[in-house]
């Protein structure tokens, strides 16, 4: 195996100059992990490639010596799905940040994968538009990871996914050639299949966007609540109202005490939930919906209601939220990021049944959600240097997902399956679900490649899989599908 | 108070052994501070150049946990630690509060103990920090330089590149050696002008005495016509920064003990150049196992205020006269990130009527000059110094404001390279010539 890569790293310093290849071990480790640190395994080789040509090519000399590959952005996922492979290639696209193309009159983007979410929105802006999707990560996150990962953001409630914005991607496949997937293409919808593959199905080399109207008029608020109950009240009333904000938030105590150490965010002492409600769209809608929301707010029980007055002051709102995630470094010596999907109508109960839970192993878990949606994420907190402890807290994180496919939610809604949660997939899908995924990925990437191990819990070669079986495919057989 | 005059010269550092980590900062702790999110990238100038994780803060924080963990501290690794800048815009960016300011120190430390430099590496350090600290020795090199300044050669030796064949460094030098002017030497003393409202001292620093002595007479008379009786020690030393931000925290000690002694007898210094008041606040960590200092190092830290921070906690007094100019107002790391200081000069400046201020793009990235960087990583110093120019060039100001002397050689010297050249002015001399009702013409001549 080393020589295979050693003479694949001769090939890529070929390909790409010496200054584009590492092969050292000490400067390997240093992309060991993505943002999810509890996985980690030290890369074979790294390449970083400013081409998609040079992409192409590097697949093809994997292909030829049957070395795994993974993608990786700015290495921020949550998942491990950067996770590289100790006998592969981590093919990072830090070095592809080119914005290729602002095309204002069609209201659309086109860049390269390695770009920063935030800064299309910064490129975007001065002609009034801006890039949707807005991961609390927004401001380091790739728009390749974005794509791989389909990933959300607090307005993603109003304004949707990733997912919802992109137009077309090229991307090389597998087999090392350069294609192009648009929403225009007649027949399959293949950016479909390759949005949120989590980089099993390919290399996204070129991302077209699609740009928004910034809109009218933002106005934002903040309540304070003595408990999460409540909180949870008022997210309710607001979407009965008929009332679409572009993002409600909800934190709750341990987490707005990280968020205070953290960036001061000055948020009301004493409470137990806060939420964010944010709304936009023309003057007079935001105007008449506000008010609504702010009524439903203090008819649920808030003692606090804060209105940000100017740009700052919404800012500072977001900044508490926006920064929760990485604030737990202050309370806690380590985490973990929990990200799992309920019903709305189930927000009470499941926080019941999540507390419940912290206090019957002792791990401590704060809360911070996209509660508009009813995207969970529960932040396991434990101490590394206790043996035992991530252990315990890896436990309490199971049971919170197991909780969120009782009540008929899902094992993630923004972050991922990756290398951790695949082997949660089990408890969503039934193997036959599980093989019928794999049909797919066999159809981009027969010899399984390309971010092999991510997502689905047991890694088959695609020639095991559903050919080995006998008589019809259960779904077909069940009348659930058809084939043709 | 000590007469200032009295004092004899800083001593001859390198005689002090290379410190353990300081006992007060445990490296294991402030290692797992940090969470691996990777906000800090973006606004750390390698990783904006070259998109490396080794070359980022939290790759730099994985290095130095590989480190902890046993792997030596090999080439590899210390190439990508001297290649950060220290420029601290990671501190600010980071959420989980990791003080990489701290851990880049020690590490820095570390390296020097540990490494064997190069020949050429440990004569070119040499060279610096026998240089720079002492503004007698800077003095002795101004002769010399005007001389050649006038003879037309440097444009010459320029053209050629035969500096940068020989060693990027000396050619780095080279540039960065701002047209020396003759420095008027300041009074012992500059009596407030109108009611007293404080007794300031005044830090004036090696590099901003020798090569912008205009600054320092500036800042002298803004703070006297703003009320404060300015006591400027006359010999003075070097406060440390270049050492303790290039891990000789031997050497920067040494400076410490002298310049807290020369200050000991005033309430407040006034300090005008970013990278020295930040050295001089973190005093109290450098000489924390110093038990015969650790308290009068922790007092001058506490009385230690950037000019900008100073003038805004004093409040308005004196008139303002018009200046019909619009600037570009450029944050210095050592102010920003090290010390929090962004509001205050931009409202400084604001305060002058008929100014506008343009904010520079990217803000938060370093222009290279970071005290010794441009020196000693030329290369790159170059190429972040054309980023900032470039950004600076866009805001279409008439002219750069920085409050760091190494900021203003850097990015005027880039403006230059790209065919647009700007005039640069210290906040300070902005208010002297608005204070002074001088028109806009005399900042814009320089
Ligand atoms: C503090 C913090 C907050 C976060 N908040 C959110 C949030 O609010 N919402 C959210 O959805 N996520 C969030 N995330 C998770 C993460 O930021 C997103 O998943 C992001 O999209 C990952 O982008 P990246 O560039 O870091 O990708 P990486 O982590 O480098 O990679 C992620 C996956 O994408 C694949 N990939 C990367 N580039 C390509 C490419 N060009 N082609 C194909 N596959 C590719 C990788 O193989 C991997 O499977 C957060 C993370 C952190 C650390
Ligand atoms: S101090 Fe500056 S150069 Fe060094 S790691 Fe931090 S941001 Fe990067
Ligand atoms: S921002 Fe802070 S916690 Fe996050 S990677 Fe950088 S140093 Fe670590």
């Amino acid at each position: 195996m080393a020589d295979t890569l050693r003479d694949l790293a001769e090939r890529c310093t070929r390909l790409l100059g010496p200054e584009s290849v590492i092969s050292d071990p000490v400067r390997l480790r240093t992309y060991e992990c993505d943002g999810l640190t509890s996985h980690r395994a030290s890369p074979g080789l790294v390449v970083l490639p400013e081409t998609a040509e040079q992409i192409a090519a590097i697949v093809r000399a994997c292909g030829e010596a049957g070395v795994p590959y993974v993608a990786r952005g700015s290495g921020t996922g949550l998942s491990g799905g950067a996770l590289p492979r100790t006998d592969g290639v981590l093919i990072v696209t830090a070095r592809m940040r080119r914005i290729l193309d602002i095309d204002i009159p069609n209201q659309r983007a086109t860049v390269e994968p390695g770009v920063i979410n935030l800064d299309v929105t910064r490129a975007a802006r001065p002609h009034g538009y801006y890039f949707a999707p807005d991961p609390s990560s927004q401001q380091i996150c790739s728009v390749g990871g974005n794509v791989a990962e389909n990933s959300g953001g607090a307005h993603c409630l109003k304004y949707g996914f990733t997912a919802h914005h992109i137009l077309a991607c090229e991307i090389v496949t597998p087999d090392g050639e350069i294609a192009e997937l648009s929403r225009d293409d007649p027949g399959f919808d293949l950016l479909g299949v390759f949005v949120g593959s989590e980089g099993t199905l390919g290399i996204t080399t070129k991302i077209t966007v699609r740009l928004t109207r910034l809109p009218e008029t933002v106005r934002t608020l903040l309540a304070a609540f003595d408990t999460i109950g409540k909180g949870g009240d008022a997210v309710s009333a607001i979407i009965a109202a008929g009332v679409v904000p572009a993002a409600i938030e909800m934190m709750d105590a341990l987490s707005i005490e990280a968020a205070e150490a953290a960036v001061a965010c000055g948020y009301p002492e004493g409470a137990g939930a806060v939420l964010v409600v944010e709304l936009d769209g023309p003057d007079a809608t935001v105007e008449h919906q506000f008010a609504q929301v702010e009524r439903l707010c203090r008819e649920a029980g808030a003692f606090e209601i804060r209105v940000a007055a100017d740009d700052t002051e919404r800012a500072l709102i977001w900044k508490g939220r926006k920064s929760a995630f990485a604030a737990m470094g202050r309370i806690s010596p380590a985490y973990i990021v929990q990200d799992g999907v309920i019903p709305r109508t189930s927000l009470g109960e499941v926080l019941g049944r999540i507390d419940a839970l912290s206090r019957e192993s002792g791990v401590r878990v704060a809360n911070v959600f996209h509660a508009g949606d009813g995207n969970l994420h529960p932040l396991v907190l434990f101490d590394d240097s206790v043996p035992g402890a991530q252990e315990r807290a890896e436990t309490v994180s199971g049971a919170i997902l197991d909780l969120c496919v009782e009540h008929g939610g899902s094992i993630t809604g923004e972050h991922g399956v990756g290398a951790d949660k695949a082997r949660y997939m089990p408890r969503m899908f039934s193997d036959d679900d599980l093989d019928t995924m794999q049909m797919v990925r066999c159809g981009f990437d027969p010899a399984g490649l390309c971010n092999p191990g991510k997502v689905f819990p047991t890694p088959r070669l695609c020639g095991e899989v559903p050919g080995v079986r006998k008589g019809p495919h259960p779904l077909v057989a069940e009348g659930k599908a058809d084939l043709f | 108070m000590t007469r200032p005059d009295e004092l004899p010269e800083p001593p001859e550092p390198g005689t002090e052994t290379v410190p353990e980590v300081p006992s007060a900062v445990s490296m294991d702790d402030l290692l797992s501070d940090c969470v691996h999110c990777g906000f800090c990238l973006p606004t750390c100038p390698t990783y904006v150049l070259w998109g490396e994780e080794m070359d980022s803060p939290r790759g730099r924080i994985h290095l130095m946990q590989q480190h902890r963990e046993g792997a030596p501290l090999g080439d590899a690794m210390v190439r990508h630690f001297d290649a950060c800048l220290g420029c601290m815009a990671c501190v600010t960016a980071c959420p989980s509060g990791v003080q990489y300011d701290k851990l880049i120190e020690v590490t820095r430390a570390e390296v020097e103990a540990e490494h064997p430099r190069t020949w050429t590496e440990r004569a070119v350090r040499g060279a610096i920090f026998s240089l720079f600290p002492y503004p007698r020795r800077l003095r002795a090199l101004r002769g010399p330089l005007r001389a050649y300044q006038r003879s037309g050669v440097p444009a010459l030796v320029r053209r050629s590149g035969i500096l940068e064949r020989l060693s990027p460094t000396l050619a780095a030098m080279e540039r960065l050696a701002p047209p020396s002017q003759k420095a008027p030497s300041l009074p012992e003393r500059v009596a407030a002008r109108g009611g007293r409202r404080a007794t300031v001292g005044m830090l004036t620093g090696c590099v901003q005495r020798e090569f912008f002595p205009g600054v320092n007479a500036a800042t002298a008379r803004v703070l006297a016509m703003e009320g404060c009786d300015v006591l400027i020690p006359k010999r003075q030393g070097c406060c440390g920064a270049l050492s303790l931000h290039s891990g000789r925290a031997g050497e920067a000690r040494a400076f410490a003990r002298r310049t807290v002694e020369t200050f000991e007898g005033v309430d407040v210094i006034v300090v005008n150049s970013a990278g020295c008041g930040s050295a001089m606040k973190e005093y109290e960590t450098l000489l924390a196992d110093d038990p015969a200092w650790a308290a009068r190092a922790r007092a001058l830290a506490e009385k230690t205020r950037d000019l900008a921070e100073f003038l805004v906690e004093l409040g308005p007094r004196a008139e303002r006269h018009p200046l019909p100019v619009t600037v570009a107002y450029h944050d210095a790391c050592h102010l920003a990130h090290a010390q929090g200081v962004r509001s205050q000069p931009r409202a400084l400046l604001a305060g002058i009527p008929e100014l506008t201020v343009k904010e520079i793009a990217d803000p938060e990235v370093c222009c290279g000059s970071a005290g010794t960087y441009n020196l000693l990583q030329p290369v790159a110093a170059a190429e972040l110094g054309d980023r900032k120019a470039a950004n600076v060039a866009a805001t279409r100001a008439d002219l750069l404001v920085a409050a760091n002397p190494g900021c203003s050689l850097q990015i005027a010297q880039a403006l230059e390279r790209q065919g647009a050249p700007l005039p640069v002015a210290h906040t300070a001399q902005v208010l002297d010539a608005s204070l002074r009702g001088h028109p806009a013409a005399t900042l814009l001549a320089r």
